[in-house]
């Protein structure tokens, strides 16, 4: 199962990263997570969102260029050694990870690992192989109802 | 300040007496005549014969310097379109050196000289630089490129025909140009005034006070500059700042250069037929007033250009010079009627920037060239509209997006850019169609 992730390209000066923010807030739209990839002259920013579609639609109508990319879920234990497992079963499958990020999960004792690989399905096989399974936008969601 | 034991531009030494202070009618006279010649000579161009049958023009049609106005003008397009040597009026075999325009790479254009040329080209040096006080006893650093680029062959051969010493230190590497200068004591130094400039900062960076080394004067060109620049410079190193002029389609350096007077360039007209014209109209603009400089070349051999456009903007001054010079003179070049930016010496028409980004995948964004020198070189930026083709979630391809688009840009028009993206519509706001520039460099001109 794959995620819809929302990026966004912001110049690094200040007062960038308020406007967009605001323009979800604005449309009613809580954000899941988010990450921030930045150099001193651009950042990128990145986004899970409930409803991703009419998040993008906000966004490119307040100007923002938004790509979506799709992005793979998982949950683990919230414990040293959690986020270990699971690289180590892509490492040794030889799956490229181009970047991740993780928050707290609503649920105790676990915690939510969104991936963005090069081939998210190929990840997703050889991840449900070793019985960790991709999360869907609803499991995920779950905390935003 | 210690002032130098003598000052060698106190004198008025001139190097061709005959020839730089003719008088006025005699000089007229003499342009005329090689008008008459040069009109002859061009007949075997092409390009001009075809204009000469259109119009029923020939030497015979010449009567005054006025019938000037009735030939054609030539712009570096012309040069392009005829490249590489639609414009030589000589064999092949008689050509003895090649040089080309400076910095862009795009489409070059060749310049070719006869060996007549080459010793036309060195005497027009010797007299700026006499002018501006070189002498046989002298030692000179040259710091210009010694390449395709004029600049520095061109003053080499004119430093050899007064008799000075050369040191070919060529461009760049300004810690062993210091080494030189400190191991030999050459008392001139010839590179861009910016150059002189990083010399200086140079000499600060290992502990050496500027105004210690052994330059006394130095003639400065390949780029515009202001006098601001100049008592900066003369300021720093202790030195006098001579200008100086010229471009590669015409000869190089040596169609204009100062005297000690510094009344402004005195423009070797016996050689070079200049007008000074309204960039949109083509007319002679007021005595005294800017505008584009049109130059004929009446004794070039290989490639001689009639009325040549330059797109230098300057100003013309006809009244006599105390040096006893009887030539028109020269304001510094303060604009150009066209795009063309010059930035360290290389230059860049914005036509190339727009080029390189149309190499770039959807590149097809809004840009913006600023040019600033917060210190004492020039800094190019190119701003960038990201838009949806262009941008990626991912950091490594965004990196690469501004790599590659900074490649681009050094692969067209041979200079480094920074580039930086910035978020749509953040241009269009600013940049109208016709400017794609901003120029922060020559605030106090």
């Amino acid at each position: 199962m794959k995620l819809q992730q929302l990026s966004l390209f912001l110049e690094n000066r200040p007062g960038r990263l308020d406007a967009p923010l605001e323009a979800i807030a604005a449309a009613g739209i809580n954000i899941l997570t988010l990450s921030l990839a930045d150099t001193a002259q651009f950042g990128i920013l990145r986004l899970i969102v409930r409803d991703w579609d009419k998040a993008k639609q906000v966004l490119e109508n307040g100007g923002w260029v938004v790509n979506l990319t799709e992005v793979v879920a998982v949950d683990v234990e919230d414990k040293p050694g959690g986020l270990a497992a699971v690289l180590k079963v892509l490492d040794q499958a030889g799956v490229n990870i181009e970047y991740m990020y993780a928050f707290s999960s609503y649920r105790p004792g676990k915690a939510i690992l969104i991936f963005r690989f090069e081939d998210p399905d190929h990840a997703v096989k050889v991840l449900l192989d070793q019985n960790i399974r991709a999360l869907d936008s609803d499991e995920l969601i779950h905390a935003d109802a | 300040m210690p002032m130098p034991e003598s000052q060698p531009t106190t004198e008025s030494r001139i190097w061709d007496p005959a020839a730089e202070t003719q008088p006025t009618e005699a000089r007229q006279a003499l342009q005329l005549e090689r008008l008459r010649a040069l009109v002859e000579r061009v007949a075997a161009v092409p390009f001009y014969r075809a204009h000469f049958e259109r119009h029923d023009l020939s030497a015979a049609r010449i009567h005054s310097l006025d019938d000037l106005r009735r030939l054609p003008f030539t712009t570096k397009d012309d040069l392009r379109r005829h490249h590489p040597f639609g414009f030589l009026t000589v064999p092949r075999s008689e050509v003895a050196r090649i040089h080309g325009s400076s910095g862009t790479t795009g489409t070059p254009t060749f310049v070719a000289y006869t060996k007549a040329d080459l010793a036309l080209w060195a005497d027009l040096c010797a007299r700026f630089l006499v002018a501006g006080g070189l002498r046989p006893e002298h030692t000179v650093q040259v710091a210009f490129g010694y390449g395709l680029f004029t600049g520095g062959f061109g003053l080499h051969y004119g430093i050899e025909r007064v008799g000075a010493a050369i040191i070919p230190a060529a461009a760049g590497n300004t810690r062993r140009q210091l080494t030189i200068m400190r191991d030999l004591d050459p008392e001139v130094l010839i590179c861009t005034p910016s150059y002189a400039l990083t010399v200086a900062d140079g000499a600060r960076e290992l502990g050496i006070d500027p105004r210690s080394l052994p330059i006394r004067f130095g003639h400065f060109g390949g780029e515009p500059w202001t006098e601001d620049l100049r008592r900066d410079i003369e300021t720093q190193l202790d030195i006098q700042a001579f200008n100086n002029y010229g471009l590669s389609e015409v000869i190089g350096p040596g169609v204009s250069g100062e005297c000690s007077e510094r009344t402004g360039m005195h423009l070797q007209d016996d050689h070079f037929l200049v007008e000074c014209l309204d960039p949109d109209t083509l007319e002679p603009v007021p005595e005294g007033e800017p505008g584009e400089l049109v130059i004929t070349t009446l004794t070039r051999e290989a490639m001689p250009l009639l009325r040549y456009r330059t797109r230098d903007i300057a100003r013309l001054y006809r009244d006599p010079c105390p040096c006893g010079r009887t030539s028109v003179r020269m304001s510094r070049v303060t604009g150009r009627s066209d795009d063309m930016l010059i930035i360290r010496g290389v230059n860049l028409f914005p036509s190339q920037i727009e080029e390189a980004l149309l190499r770039v995948e959807g590149a097809t964004a809004h840009y913006l060239i600023e040019v600033e020198r917060p210190g004492i070189m020039d800094e190019l930026t190119v701003k960038v509209e990201i838009h949806r083709e262009l941008f990626s979630d991912r950091m490594d391809r965004m990196q690469a997006l501004r790599e590659r688009i900074a490649h681009e840009i050094h692969a067209i028009a041979g200079i480094r850019a920074k580039v930086e993206l910035v978020e749509p519509r953040r241009l269009e706001r600013f940049v109208g169609k016709a400017t794609r520039v901003i120029d922060r460099r020559h605030a106090d001109t």
